[in-house]
């Protein structure tokens, strides 16, 4: 089936991940109309329950609104999207830190290594 | 949500004092996709048939929307037997005109749609079909019905991975937010996604009835690698 989840997670987190890195990578645009819990479903090859659930989980974080007449729709809070997608890469580089220490490397290392690298590229 | 299937102390010898399934009591809610997992001979068929008054219960009963198996919930149950019942004379369309006669709730149009995208010839008799397609032509017309619970017995195991997977967004799809799916099955990991919740038995006994994302977030493994740590051998 179309989406590629892992088995060890639980599946609703895994497409709360995907649908918010949707938002702020900005292929879905504030305001844009999300598709129906059932299309997606589909699509994903998952339980509507859990895609249901979901999307609770990403109204909670404020990224989707539901609007009564047209379905849900992403934020057009733009602070919010930047906020979450600074979160996200904290995240990101709190990885990425982690796996250059068990390296070996601290992080003024680290930091020294990404200076050599920005000079080659 | 309300209670869709109900078993109370329900038990099945059919020795004396060797029961196939032992002082069951559960809870099926509406509009759930529920998995009924178990080993060989753990009494899950015996169960699914009790549910379809194909057996008697030793002892205890199994309600279904509040009644006992019979012309009541015939009328809603829509059911996917281990074996086939249909004459292998008879043609594809011939038996989708059986069904659409026998059950009300039977939507030939949505019988058609999938003879189609499935690419099986309704002009073909059954027993010209291969294992497969035949299997495939049984779950058809049994997911044509708009039932409140659709009970399937092992029902994708002869069928091809591209066949299962439109199978299964067919089941997604024909899903009714008011009634209920139990799927028996070994093929865990097919299924897994589009389970909520998980009946596992043994020995006719329940050994747990809990939830996909349950199982996941507290044992940080699949459905599938926690079904093979339980019944390890």
């Amino acid at each position: 089936m179309a989406w590629e989840l892992r088995n060890d997670r639980p599946i609703y987190v895994q497409i709360v991940e995907r649908i918010q890195m949707q938002i702020i990578s900005g292929v879905y645009k504030p305001g844009d109309k999300l598709p129906s819990v059932r299309e997606l479903a589909m699509e994903a090859g998952v339980n509507p329950n859990t895609m249901q659930k979901a999307f609770g989980e990403l109204e909670r974080k404020e990224l989707i609104v539901t609007i009564r007449t047209s379905g849900r729709v992403v934020t057009e809070d733009d602070a919010m999207i930047e906020k979450v997608k600074k979160q996200f890469a904290k995240e990101q580089i709190k990885t990425f830190l982690q796996k250059m220490n068990e390296l070996g490397f601290g992080i003024e290392d680290t930091i020294r290594l990404l200076q050599n690298v920005k000079e080659e590229v | 949500m309300s209670v869709l299937v109900e078993c109370n102390n329900l038990t099945k010898c059919y020795v004396p004092n060797m029961p196939a399934v032992e002082k069951l009591n559960l809870t099926m809610e509406r509009g759930h996709i529920i998995g009924l997992l178990g080993p060989n001979g753990s009494g899950k068929t015996t169960l699914i048939k009790m549910m379809n008054g194909l057996l008697r219960p030793t002892e205890g009963q199994v309600l279904i929307n509040g009644f006992e198996p019979g012309p009541e919930t015939k009328k809603c149950v829509s059911y996917l037997p281990e074996r086939t019942y249909l004459s292998a004379q008879k043609t594809v369309r011939d038996i989708v005109d059986f069904f659409a006669d026998f059950y009300e709730d039977f939507r030939r149009d949505r019988a058609y749609a999938m003879i189609d995208s499935l690419q099986i010839n309704p002009a073909a008799r059954l027993k010209t079909l291969s294992k497969g397609t035949k299997e495939k032509v049984q779950l058809i017309l049994v997911m044509s019905r708009e039932a409140d619970l659709y009970i399937l017995d092992e029902p994708i195991a002869g069928v091809d991975p591209a066949a299962r997977d439109y199978i299964l967004r067919t089941i997604l799809n024909n899903y009714n937010p008011e009634g209920s799916l139990l799927i028996s099955t070994h093929l865990i990991s097919d299924i897994e996604n589009i389970l909520d919740d998980v009946i596992f038995i043994k020995n006719g006994h329940l050994v747990a009835q809990t939830t996909v994302e349950r199982i996941r977030e507290e044992n940080g493994k699949s459905v599938d690698a926690y079904f093979r740590e339980v019944f390890a051998c």
